[in-house]
């Protein structure tokens, strides 16, 4: 059990930064997700954690103690790393056990642990194999084991499923939330999967291009994600975003040929220009005819089986709204989408940041009733 | 894939068939000559028969070029090469494989250069730091502090002296480097992370996993240590430290003596024995080492 | 290219290459040193100080026509050693490549002979291939004087040059045929069903793939010509560097002017002139590896 501390931390190769400045604090026994695409220095941060990177800036605590010039070995962290790094000429056991032999802990004592940890993961009957000889879910339990066995206060996992199949994912998911529930040691993961990233994160770290773009519960970050990055990063199919010209005069939002209309008062508040307006394809309702709604034309259709994703398009301009099986569309239909103002997500255009504003009339007025569309 | 080509096969059969007299063929000479009397050697035409005098005509030779000594003295020289260059190769190509110094493109090209320019070439002065060791050092502190000393460390006729110059070069570091660069980074780390420092990463995890890599490099290196010619002829005067290649010389009958050529093959595939069979029994890794410390 | 986890220390490290390079300085770097030191200098061969002569060893050295001789017979010996060894690694691996039934052992024994060290196959050979008994003495019953390598320095040049091929053969097949095994087997069966038999497809398909394998061998062969480990071995031990001269290679007479003639500064001034050679083949090579690098 330990917290972790991450204060002002900048890394950089050469001349090259990878991380300007990262601030973040994780409580003790949180499991936290450090949530990005490739190349955002999410790995990169992990491995300073660790103590595997240097730290070119800033200082990383752990339980209170900076820890910026110790060996991995002196931080009380264990990892789990992507490719699993197996010692392939060792047995199940000997990998379990090896940071025990490092440590010089007695033998019987090393084997009591390593059968210990072994049942933990399922791997009992498999003590004497190789690693070459075991598949690729059972190479990921002996990747654990061997970061369980040392009881670290601080787990750190750097995208651990990403090597394995669909199926097994979903797994080996449970199966570390499990794990975390029972151990309940600090642990930080590292992922590029959003689904992965929500189902096991109490905090969601969100990073792009070696910044923090946002921290919060995971469902606090799908409603209300902090920047158009987050919003779209966030969420499948991702949300629908474009660009609005708030219409002082006509009290609306002007995009892509339609019109949106709005409080007067609110688009005084927002002021004349242009800004950056989503909405999950999840919250829009397509309405069987036109009334109330934007009319658009059915570019294609997506299956999923629970329901399916229906592209639309507007003058050029791509949508998405997800339906229930029942409604039955083709390519080339016209239908209407209503776009709730309730669930519209307004972000700056030029910082990419969130506005926050409810453009729900009732929020505003009261009892307006149905927000008024018109479709030009 | 199904083809019928029996033209181009029986020429691939033709081409391998005369691959094999002209690369085999002298070894067959070697060993029927080697097994017969000296009448029969030297008849025209020569006869491919072997005959039943190999192991006469060995005993013959063996007594004659005194290659009791000689191949002890090859064996211990070619032992010594190799033991030599897998370990320090193993230690070199780690320390500029594994650590994060300044010092490590300084080590690799150091090491690197070496391959350019093999014992022959400076074999004249190489010889003459081999005759007299303390010359380099001597010349350093004569020059630092104005003292003359007189040590007087040579290696000529030792072991020490026919080793140490052809452990001095760099091929077997290169084909560690190529192998330890072909391990995931994640091994390390993970070591790293398990507590294991430097010295305990080499030991427990290259070591095991570099035996391949290390099979290959000893079969290499024990021919190229047996096969050493120049290097033993000008180091060694005593007939105590003589080496097999230079037992050959023993070996060759005088210009206007007994032809005797029985005796001179029995011999000389004596000498060829040792690496012949090492090639033969570990022909997997001697050429995945040939092929691997050229690239 | 580097690796992400290095540990960090600076003085490990120096302690696990210190043997090596200790080692490398010692037997390398300062010899390295002294034959540049000797080229110019001029020093009885033991004792008394050496006086700098500038480039008078190098023009004692052009001036002697004998010097001019060994350039020649290094010259024609790498040549030939290199083509003829290049061409019989190449067909045997052609016709090892196609994998007929019974070529297995074919490919283990090919590579035998390179396990034999020079000198021991030139004395070999000097029984295999001498004009009084052998292989050619039943050639030279027929026509006399035929074959006489010691009496004729140009049979002498073609005895070594044997003895080089039959060694290095197989090295170089080992290389084709690692080279040929690494041409896709695609592309072979789409010639194939282009309808180009088994010969056509060697020529016109895996000997242009192998092209980067045969330069390599090229630098490679004309190097280990010029100054192996083996090539003074085989002339000492076959002809040693004659009859008159014949087969009196570089490195030969470097070893031959520095222990017999005790001339240092000439000997060293021949290894200067052969090592700015063995800078080029190097740099060619370089350039190559380079080339390679690129196209992948």
């Amino acid at each position: 059990m330990a917290d972790i501390e991450i204060r002002a931390v900048r890394k950089s190769y050469g001349k090259n930064p990878i991380l300007h400045g990262i601030d973040l604090a994780f409580a003790s026994g949180e499991f936290v997700v450090i949530l990005g695409p490739s190349g955002c220095g999410k790995s990169t941060l992990l491995r300073m954690i660790a103590g595997l990177e240097e730290i070119t800036g800033g200082e990383i605590a752990i339980n209170r103690r900076v820890v910026n010039r110790l060996e991995p070995r002196e931080r009380g962290c264990a990892m789990v790393f992507q490719n699993y790094a197996l010692y392939p000429h060792m047995t199940v056991a000997g990998n379990i056990g090896y940071a025990l032999k490092v440590a010089g802990v007695p033998k019987a004592e090393r084997l009591r642990r390593i059968e210990e940890t072994a049942k933990i993961v399922g791997l009992f009957d498999y003590l004497d194999r190789k690693p070459a000889a075991l598949s690729g879910g059972q190479r990921q339990r002996v990747a654990m084991a061997r970061a369980i066995i040392r009881e670290p206060s601080v787990f750190l996992f750097d995208e651990p499923l990403s090597n394995l199949d669909a199926k097994l994912r979903v797994t080996m998911r449970a199966e570390i939330r499990k794990l975390h529930q029972r151990l309940s040691a600090t642990s930080v993961f590292v992922t590029h999967d959003q689904v992965e990233a929500m189902t096991l994160a109490d905090k969601l770290v969100v990073m792009n291009k070696g910044v923090v773009e946002q921290v919060g519960q995971p469902l606090d970050i799908y409603h209300r994600p902090a920047s158009i990055f987050v919003a779209s990063f966030i969420g499948a199919p991702a949300m629908n975003l474009f660009d609005a010209d708030i219409d002082l005069d006509g009290a609306c939002l002007a995009f892509a040929g339609a019109k949106l209309l709005i409080d007067r008062a609110l688009a005084a508040q927002l002021g004349a220009g242009t800004v950056t307006v989503g909405i999950r394809p999840e919250q829009c309702i397509v309405a069987p005819d036109a009334k109330g709604g934007v009319a658009m034309k059915v570019d294609f259709v997506e299956e999923l089986g629970s329901g399916r994703v229906i592209h639309l398009e507007l003058n050029g301009h791509p949508f998405a709204a997800c339906v229930d099986e029942q409604t039955r569309v083709r390519p080339g239909d016209w239908i209407s989408l209503v776009m709730p103002l309730a669930q519209l997500h307004v972000f700056d255009q030029k910082t990419g940041r969130r506005i926050e504003v409810d453009l729900d009339p009732r929020a505003v007025r009261g009892p307006a009733g149905q927000p008024a569309l018109v479709t030009v | 894939m199904i083809q019928r080509t029996p033209f181009a096969n029986a020429l691939t059969y033709g081409v391998m068939i005369f691959g094999f007299l002209l690369l085999i063929g002298p070894f067959i000479v070697i060993v029927s000559g080697a097994s017969q009397t000296i009448q029969q050697v030297n008849a025209i035409p020569f006869s491919f028969l072997p005959q039943d005098r190999l192991l006469e005509n060995m005993g013959v030779a063996w007594a004659r070029a005194n290659l009791g000594t000689a191949m002890l003295n090859s064996f211990v020289m070619a032992s010594l090469v190799t033991a030599g260059k897998v370990a320090l190769s193993a230690l070199t190509a780690f320390a500029i494989v594994f650590f994060r110094t300044p010092l490590k493109g300084f080590f690799f090209w150091m090491v690197f250069i070496t391959l350019m320019l093999p014992l022959e070439v400076r074999v004249v002065p190489t010889y003459a730091v081999a005759a007299d060791l303390f010359q380099p050092v001597r010349l350093l502190i004569s020059a630092v502090t104005g003292f003359e000393v007189s040590v007087d460390w040579n290696l000529l006729n030792s072991y020490a002296g026919l080793t140490l110059p052809l452990i001095a070069t760099a091929t077997g570091t290169f084909l560690y480097r190529q192998f330890y660069l072909t391990l995931p980074d994640e091994l390390a780390e993970a070591a790293r992370m398990d507590g294991s420092g430097a010295i305990r990463f080499f030991i427990d995890m290259l070591l095991p996993l570099s035996r391949t890599n290390m099979l290959a490099l000893t079969t290499i290196m024990f021919v190229y240590g047996w096969n050493q010619y120049l290097w033993p002829l000008l180091m060694v005067t005593d007939p105590q430290y003589k080496t097999t290649m230079m037992s050959l010389a023993a070996l060759l009958p005088a210009e206007d003596g007994t032809p005797d050529w029985n005796v001179t093959l029995a011999g000389s595939l004596i000498i060829m024995l040792p690496p012949l069979i090492v090639v033969a029994v570990l022909q997997r890794w001697f050429v995945r080492g040939l092929v691997a410390t050229e690239k | 290219m580097d690796k992400r986890a290095a540990f960090r220390s600076w003085w490990l490290p120096s302690l696990f290459a210190l043997p090596q390079i200790i080692l490398i300085l010692l037997f390398f770097y300062w010899p390295a040193v002294a034959v540049l030191r000797w080229a110019f200098t001029l020093e009885p061969p033991f004792g008394g100080a050496a006086e700098f002569v500038g480039l008078a060893n190098f023009q004692e050295v052009f001036a002697d026509p004998l010097y001019w001789n060994s350039v020649g017979v290094s010259l024609a010996f790498a040549l030939c050693g290199t083509v003829a060894t290049i061409f019989i690694g190449l067909v045997l691996a052609l016709a090892v490549d196609r994998q007929l039934p019974g070529s297995g052992p074919f490919r283990f024994l090919y590579i035998l002979p390179y396990a034999i060290a020079g000198p021991a196959a030139g004395m070999a050979f000097r029984f295999i291939l001498s004009p009084e008994r052998g292989l050619m003495a039943s050639v030279n019953a027929v026509f006399p004087e035929f074959w006489n390598p010691a009496k004729y320095g140009s049979h002498a040049l073609i005895l070594v040059i044997v003895v080089f091929a039959w060694k290095w053969a197989g090295y170089t097949f080992i290389f084709l045929l690692a080279g040929l095994q690494s041409v896709p087997r695609s592309l072979i069966e789409a010639a194939a069903m282009d309808g180009s038999g088994p010969v056509r497809r060697a020529v016109d398909i895996q000997i242009p793939m192998l092209a980067p394998t045969l330069f390599f061998l090229l630098v490679i062969m004309m190097t280990e010509g010029f100054v192996g480990a083996d090539t003074y071995g085989i002339v000492d031990r076959t002809t040693e560097g004659g009859p008159n001269h014949g087969t009196d290679v570089m490195v030969y007479r470097i070893v031959e002017e520095a222990f017999r003639g005790l001339n240092y500064s000439g000997a060293s001034a021949q290894s200067l002139v052969l090592i700015g050679l063995i800078m080029i083949f190097t740099f060619i090579q370089f350039r190559y590896i380079e080339r390679q690098v690129h196209y992948k």
